[in-house]
């Protein structure tokens, strides 16, 4: 007896796990307004990105072309690939104090594997992930960036 | 001529009368016959073609997708691109493969699925024979496809290909039993094996509302059974890709290959008709026994229109499990049958038998 109530126990179980994931897929199909897929080119002007999407690696500036790179190095070293130059120059501040400054953070697009490392490494998180991801160019050489602008200086209270 | 879509035989009885006005008997079945043959293969070639669409356009909504957008608006010349792409690919025989066998393989299957097609009506009047066994034709002929699979696995020198006929063998072979033991179920409710009879039998009701239960169970036994009887998910470990790569077609290209394709989907639209037949009532309006205002509403809408609306639904029901439920081991698939489906299924038809005998059915 035991073993019959078992027996359709099994049945009547398997039929309601089926009906879930029915259910499931009932959902999402009735429901194609939150289909995930994107027209990509045509939705250009519309796109949107993933928050977390690695694009590309960015320096952002504030609107008086003050970045947060202290030029520690710290991201050419986490770099495994090797797509992170630092070139720092020495500036003196108000004190007359020596100090170094980044003079170019040269970063190639080319070698990047978008790992992320050097974003994690960073401790002024002066390096963020931008989401641009149309990087085709004409010219090898241009795919070689530098992403400090030119002319820009070390955000005020920003420490090593 | 006489055109009626409600009653295609006027139709079929005025092109007869036309045609042996003016000649001889031989003559005019030779045209009516290559008339019907021509008109099959459309109906296979487009049906078929629609029905890739179709499950590649649903199976992308259940996935959250938008599936083929770029041929054609809402990417409605995909398929047909896709066949034109197979017509133009080279036939590839491999190498110490068995010739004839390997070439013979994909006729007999798709052979089997325009045999068992014939018997198909699709509106009243449009059925191109119907005779006293028509249930138990089909279940027979489409049973000889699995030679056809076991064919190409075993002569294409492939060890992925023999292994996925020989499961499609052991899978057909066991869901053979409760695909026909649902279909006698129905059977001893209809009391004969004529389609038409079947048809006629729900003139008041359906199989399905009129054989409550026992008809219920064996509606869902007939669809995972016929599921399974398609080679299609999650029944479809003969072609699975992630083991076998594609299984008993994994040598065949260009056309051989979508003749498999085809016949597939063909045999998908044979199972779904079957079930529409007899359980839904084929071209049958939907009727309740003496509502006489809503029959004659039902009854506005033409045969074929109902044929393929159940139709349709039924197969939106197996792709529905095939893009739902995970791929079965195959123990676990002749698990299914043999103890779970059969004893069922054996315990139904006495369920039936009894209703019929005591006349406990609407």
């Amino acid at each position: 007896m035991k073993s019959i109530i078992k027996y359709f126990g099994e049945i009547i179980g398997g039929f309601i796990t089926l009906l879930t994931g029915m259910k499931v897929t009932a959902r999402y199909f009735f429901t194609p307004w939150n289909n995930v897929t994107q027209q990509y080119p045509e939705n250009r002007a519309t796109l949107k990105i993933a928050e977390r999407f690695r694009g590309e690696v960015i320096m952002p500036h504030n609107e008086n072309n003050e970045h947060r790179c202290t030029a520690c190095g710290l991201c050419e070293l986490a770099c495994p690939n090797g797509s992170i130059e630092i070139i720092s120059k020495s500036v003196f501040n108000e004190e007359g104090k020596k100090k170094r400054a980044i003079d170019k953070h040269i970063y190639h697009l080319g070698m990047c594997t978008f790992c992320n490392l050097c974003i994690r490494a960073c401790p002024t998180t002066a390096i963020v992930m931008g989401q641009n991801f149309e990087h085709t160019v004409w010219d090898r050489s241009e795919l070689t960036k530098v992403l400090n602008k030119p002319g820009s200086q070390l955000m005020e209270g920003v420490k090593e | 001529m006489a055109f009626n879509i409600y009653d295609f035989t006027p139709l079929t009885k005025s092109i007869h009368d036309s045609l042996s006005a003016s000649l001889s008997p031989t003559a005019t079945l030779a045209i009516e016959w290559t008339i019907v043959g021509v008109l099959y293969l459309l109906f296979v070639a487009v049906f078929g073609l629609f029905l890739v669409y179709a499950e590649r356009k649903v199976c992308a909504a259940f996935q959250q997708r938008l599936g083929p957008m770029r041929v054609g608006p809402w990417g409605l010349l995909q398929t047909i691109a896709d066949f034109i792409k197979l017509l133009m690919k080279e036939l590839i025989t491999p190498k110490r493969a068995d010739k004839l066998l390997y070439n013979l393989a994909p006729f007999i299957v798709i052979i089997v699925a325009f045999v068992s097609i014939s018997v198909i009506p699709f509106a009243p009047g449009l059925v191109s024979f119907d005779f006293d066994i028509g249930v138990f034709f089909v279940t027979s002929v489409s049973s000889i496809g699995v030679i056809g699979v076991l064919l190409a696995g075993w002569s294409s020198n492939n060890k992925y290909s023999l292994i996925g006929a020989m499961r499609s063998g052991a899978q057909i072979v066991s869901y053979e039993l409760s695909v026909g033991l649902a279909l006698i179920t129905m059977i001893v409710f209809a009391g004969t094996m004529q389609i038409s009879g079947i048809i006629e039998g729900q003139r008041d009701m359906w199989f399905i509302f009129k054989g409550h239960i026992p008809a219920v169970i064996a509606f869902i036994v007939f669809v995972i059974a016929g599921t399974a009887e398609t080679n299609r998910g999650p029944f479809d470990l003969a072609e699975a890709e992630s083991e076998l790569t594609a299984g008993f077609h994994t040598e065949y290209s260009g056309i051989k290959f979508a003749f498999f394709f085809l016949a597939e989907y063909i045999n998908l639209f044979i199972v779904a008709a079957m079930a529409t037949i007899v359980f839904l009532g084929g071209w049958m309006p939907l009727h309740f026994g003496e509502f006489e205002a809503f029959n004659n509403v039902m009854d506005l809408i033409p045969g074929l229109f109902w044929f393929f609306m159940k139709v349709f639904f039924v197969i939106f029901l197996m792709m529905w499990f095939k893009w739902t439920f995970p791929r079965l081991r195959v123990d676990q698939i002749l698990n299914l049958e043999w103890k779970y489906l059969l004893p069922i299924n054996l315990m139904n038809i006495i369920l039936m038998t009894l209703v019929v005998l005591f006349g406990l059915h609407f």
